[in-house]
């Protein structure tokens, strides 16, 4: 999968947990999930569980650490596929 | 280890609201706690005619379902090297309860959770409450997590 193909998949793992669907249709790479999409912030542990189930890949504890913006979701997501 | 759970609930006298855990596990709890016909939230909820405030029946799901099995999950965790701590607060970070019965002062309510997940610190669960009757009085999704808080004192 490419990095867009990842992040067009991540946008509907996220839509149901942000109320903001204006900025989750422009995301990029810097958009923040807290603070951006206004992510109740542990809703994440829910964001990094449904992903976890889309890929069929584990995220571990440093990993799920990192994934503070959708650049970093991306790049997790990446990793643990090519992992696979 | 239920006494020292129950020992070690932050919540005091007018706020406590789990009186016995009938039992524990990795995957769940169930719990009782009795309505206390003198509690402060019956002489206005509602005037000469007390009635168990939906919040508070939420809370006792909370504590029982969620706070009960947390503590439980982290004393496993650190391998029963769980000390009480101050600064440890349990947070319900969501809930999405329906209600189908009223509970009075003086019933006794069981309630029953089972775990979702635990994971990267929230726990996640499916909590019913039942009346003496065995009747279902509210059913919902919980989550919340423990966060340390530097309390000033």
């Amino acid at each position: 999968m490419t990095r867009e193909e990842i992040l067009n998949e991540l946008k509907k793992v996220i839509a149901p947990y942000t109320t903001n669907k204006e900025m989750l249709a422009g995301i990029d790479d810097n958009t923040d999930l807290i603070k951006d999409l206004k992510i109740n912030s542990a809703n994440l542990v829910d964001i990094i569980i449904d992903a976890e189930a889309k890929y069929d890949i584990e995220i571990d504890y440093d990993s799920a650490d990192k994934m503070v913006n959708v650049g970093n979701c991306v790049d997790v997501i990446n990793e643990k596929l090519k992992e696979k | 280890m239920t006494n020292h759970i129950l020992n070690h609930l932050p919540y005091k006298s007018s706020f406590r609201f789990v009186d016995h855990i009938a039992s524990l596990n990795e995957d769940g709890v169930k719990g009782e706690y009795t309505l206390k016909p003198d509690s402060f939230f019956y002489e206005d909820h509602f005037e000469d005619n007390p009635v168990t405030p939906g919040v508070i029946i939420t809370e006792i799901m909370a504590q029982i379902g969620l706070v009960v099995l947390g503590m439980f999950l982290i004393m496993k965790e650190a391998d029963h090297r769980f000390e009480a701590n101050d600064s440890m607060f349990p947070l319900l970070t969501s809930t999405d309860v329906s209600f189908y019965k009223i509970v009075l002062p003086g019933q006794k309510v069981t309630v029953i959770s089972k775990k979702e997940y635990f994971r990267f610190g929230k726990l996640k669960c499916y909590v019913e409450m039942m009346n003496s009757d065995n009747e279902l009085v509210a059913k919902g999704m919980f989550a919340g997590i423990i966060k340390q808080i530097a309390v000033n004192k």
